[in-house]
């Protein structure tokens, strides 16, 4: 890390130069600079190589091991809802945590802190992005590149961007490291095991009463539902058509079902992102 | 000897006899009302193009009436267009449209009343209330026509094709869109439906009412409202069909009610809600059927029995089964079921342990389904998992004995 501090460190300050006295428009921006170091940072890593190898040899297990693509979709469904939230939300704490001093320096810099936060963030979607798209995108087109092939792939990446921008919340709150890594393990715990069990919970309980609007917005509050619906809405349709419920019905029978389940997903990452940028903002370094 | 000679001349003389009428402008006859006024029994009318509204028509004897280049019999919101009320005619090549809509009678583009041996033939229906109906009729062909309704409301809609009480009929190779039901049936017995395509109504495709030892085969039924239903008949074959994309929280593939003694065979499901719903239905055989990424392939109520399932091959659906009970009394055979874990150590081609088609999470939406946006989910894997160690809530009898190993070909 720090030998990259060093390296960049007169970059940056001349990349910030000339955006303070705004002669170069194409190296205008730092954000771009700092995305790009952010990124190299990350490829060169090896754990980046390591899940996307792994993300490559899981999908073309799955799919290799049955005639039916359908089949090797449901086992990979299984695997995005569990895998990818996990491993982006753990390496994008351990990564904040890392550049640590690399963000310090930035914040010595006249850089906005707002855009330092951005960058750490872009940089790493592009390179978690760049590892799913690989891992998972390329079986996908190679084996079943259907709809519900790409609703998966859609899924897949809502999931990594949702879960770096709760990591980067996460992380702005507390210094210490071990306590962030910790945080960031239990939000995933809660919204990919613990959360479904408490709706089933919430539905028996409650099951005398109409729960459909409630239903629907159960399933907005967490993201790795959010992100299977956008998966059932193609591979499981017929079965949620039978659903009784007029709201339920309409809403999922258009386009609109899926347009606005990925919109809330979308959200999912900017509302973090936004609530860390405020926080890093005011944070005592 | 002698009779059948004398018979073959009379019937030579009453073929020459028969005469052609031709109607169209500029023709012998101006329009098609004097045409049948005119007309003997066993002659021929033929229809030149033009528009025809002429209000009601009846046919009181055995003729002909053939249209060239599809004129246009128009009924103006206001009548019936057709009424037969002879045996042996045939309609034949006409475009019939708007046909009147009444609350006290069924209007209908052609009525067959109490006629036999009555043949509609090739013709274009738009915008009827009733196309084709057929009442108190024996040996009848309906075939190769195109019937588009403009979707209502359904108290306010007629069915494309309407038999009642009618036997030997024959429904073939015709197109039905937009009515209440494609084809209706009620009190029609040993009557044949092959080659149809019915999709897009209001309700259902086909509608059985109470009537039995008749035959579907080799039809699509396809985005009806409600699918087909086959209900209060027994002994009804239904062979070689093609439901889909039947969706609803009521919509089947096939929903049966109160039938009995019936064979399902060679059919396929895809995309239903609900391939095939079974209530109150016994001693059906279903076999060698597809069932392919229905939302339930199968929906058994307990209320059945002495139905067998063999032989069926089930893939991507995202339930296979599911039942209201745990009383079981339907026996499951030999199918091919994707979900299957089990082994097969013999070779044989047959899976050692059993294959339990209901799941945990299947009597969960059973009984709560709301549940159902719980689906795919890991815990809901998890449970399922942990049922299947250990049966406690889904029905322990509900097994296939013999699951195959590998797709069965059909």
């Amino acid at each position: 890390m720090k030998s990259i501090v060093q390296e960049i460190a007169p970059e940056i300050r001349f990349a910030t130069m000339q955006h303070t006295t705004g002669k170069s428009a194409a190296a205008g921006n730092p954000i771009f600079r700092i995305i790009k170091y952010v990124l190299y940072d990350i490829l060169q890593n090896r754990i980046v190589i390591g899940y996307t190898l792994f993300l490559l040899a899981v999908s073309m297990g799955l799919f290799g091991l049955s005639d039916d693509p359908t089949k090797g979709l449901i086992s990979l469904l299984n695997i995005v809802l569990i895998v990818t939230p996990l491993v982006s939300v753990v390496f994008a704490t351990i990564h904040f945590y890392n550049a640590g001093e690399f963000i310090e320096l930035l914040a010595a810099q006249p850089i906005r802190r707002g855009v330092i936060v951005w960058s750490q963030f872009l940089g790493l979607v592009i390179a978690l992005l760049i590892a799913v798209l690989l891992g998972i995108g390329v079986p996908i087109a190679l084996y079943t590149p259907t709809a519900t092939g790409l609703s998966l792939l859609a899924a897949a990446m809502g999931l990594t961007i949702v879960f770096i921008a709760l990591a980067l919340l996460a992380s702005v709150f507390t210094r210490d490291k071990a306590k962030g890594i910790g945080v960031a393990l239990l939000l995933w715990f809660y919204f990919a095991l613990l959360y479904d069990a408490l709706v089933l919970f919430i539905l028996f309980s409650f099951a005398d009463y109409p729960l459909e609007k409630a239903t629907l917005v159960l399933a907005a509050l967490n993201p790795i539902d959010l992100a299977r619906v956008v998966v059932l809405l193609q591979m499981d349709i017929s079965a949620l058509m039978g659903y009784t419920g007029a709201l339920f019905r309409e809403w999922l029978g258009s386009s609109w079902g899926i347009v606005s389940a990925m919109g809330i997903l979308l959200l999912w990452a900017v509302v973090p992102m936004l609530l860390a940028v405020r926080v890093f903002r005011k944070k005592d370094l | 000897m002698k009779h059948l000679l004398i018979s073959l001349l009379l019937l030579m003389t009453a073929a020459l006899s028969a005469a052609v009428i031709e109607v169209g402008a500029g023709r012998a006859c101006p329009n098609i009302r004097t045409a049948l006024e005119r007309a003997h029994s066993g002659d021929t009318i033929l229809v030149h193009p033009g528009l025809y509204a002429e209000g009601n028509l009846e046919i009181n004897r055995p003729l002909s009436l053939i249209g060239i280049g599809y004129p246009v019999l128009d009924g103006r919101h206001l009548d019936e267009v057709i009424t037969v009320n002879s045996p042996y005619v045939t309609v034949q090549g006409f475009d019939i449209r708007n046909s009147g809509q009444m609350s006290t009678k069924d209007l209908a583009g052609i009525k067959v009343l109490s006629a036999d041996s009555v043949v509609i033939a090739e013709n274009r229906f738009q915008d009827c209330n009733f196309a084709i109906y057929l009442s108190n009729t024996i040996g009848c062909r309906v075939s190769r026509n195109v019937v588009r309704g403009i979707i209502k409301e359904e108290q306010n809609s007629g069915n494309g094709i309407h038999l009642w009480k009618c036997a030997g009929a024959l429904i073939e190779e015709n197109y039905l869109t937009g009515h209440r039901d494609g084809i209706y049936f009620e009190f029609v017995t040993d009557s044949e439906i092959r080659g149809n395509t019915s999709e897009q109504n209001l309700r259902y495709g086909l509608h059985f009412m109470f009537s039995h030892s008749d035959s579907y085969h080799h039809n699509t039924f396809r985005n009806n409202g409600a699918g087909v239903a086959v209900m209060y008949s027994r002994q009804v074959s239904m062979t070689e069909n093609y439901f889909g994309y039947n969706w609803g929280s009521s919509a089947y593939g096939i929903l049966l009610k109160d039938i009995s003694d019936s064979h399902i065979w060679k059919n396929n499901f895809e995309h239903n809600s609900a391939g095939v719903y079974l209530e109150g239905a016994s001693r059906i055989i279903l076999e060698d059927n597809q069932f392919r990424e229905n939302g339930w392939a199968l929906r058994v109520q307990a209320s059945c029995d002495a139905n067998v399932i063999r032989g069926n091959n089930f893939f991507g659906n995202s339930f296979d089964v599911s039942t209201n009970g745990s009383l079981v009394l339907n026996t499951f055979n030999g199918n091919y079921w994707d979900k299957y874990e089990g082994y097969d150590l013999d070779r044989d081609g047959i899976g050692d342990v059993p294959y339990r088609p209901v799941s945990l999470y299947a009597v969960v939406v059973e009984r709560m389904p709301h549940a159902l946006m719980l689906m795919r989910s890991f815990m809901v894997y998890l449970m399922d998992k942990a049922e299947k160690i250990i049966p406690s809530l889904t029905p322990e009898q509900l097994m296939d004995e013999k699951p195959v190993m590998r797709p069965l070909a059909i």
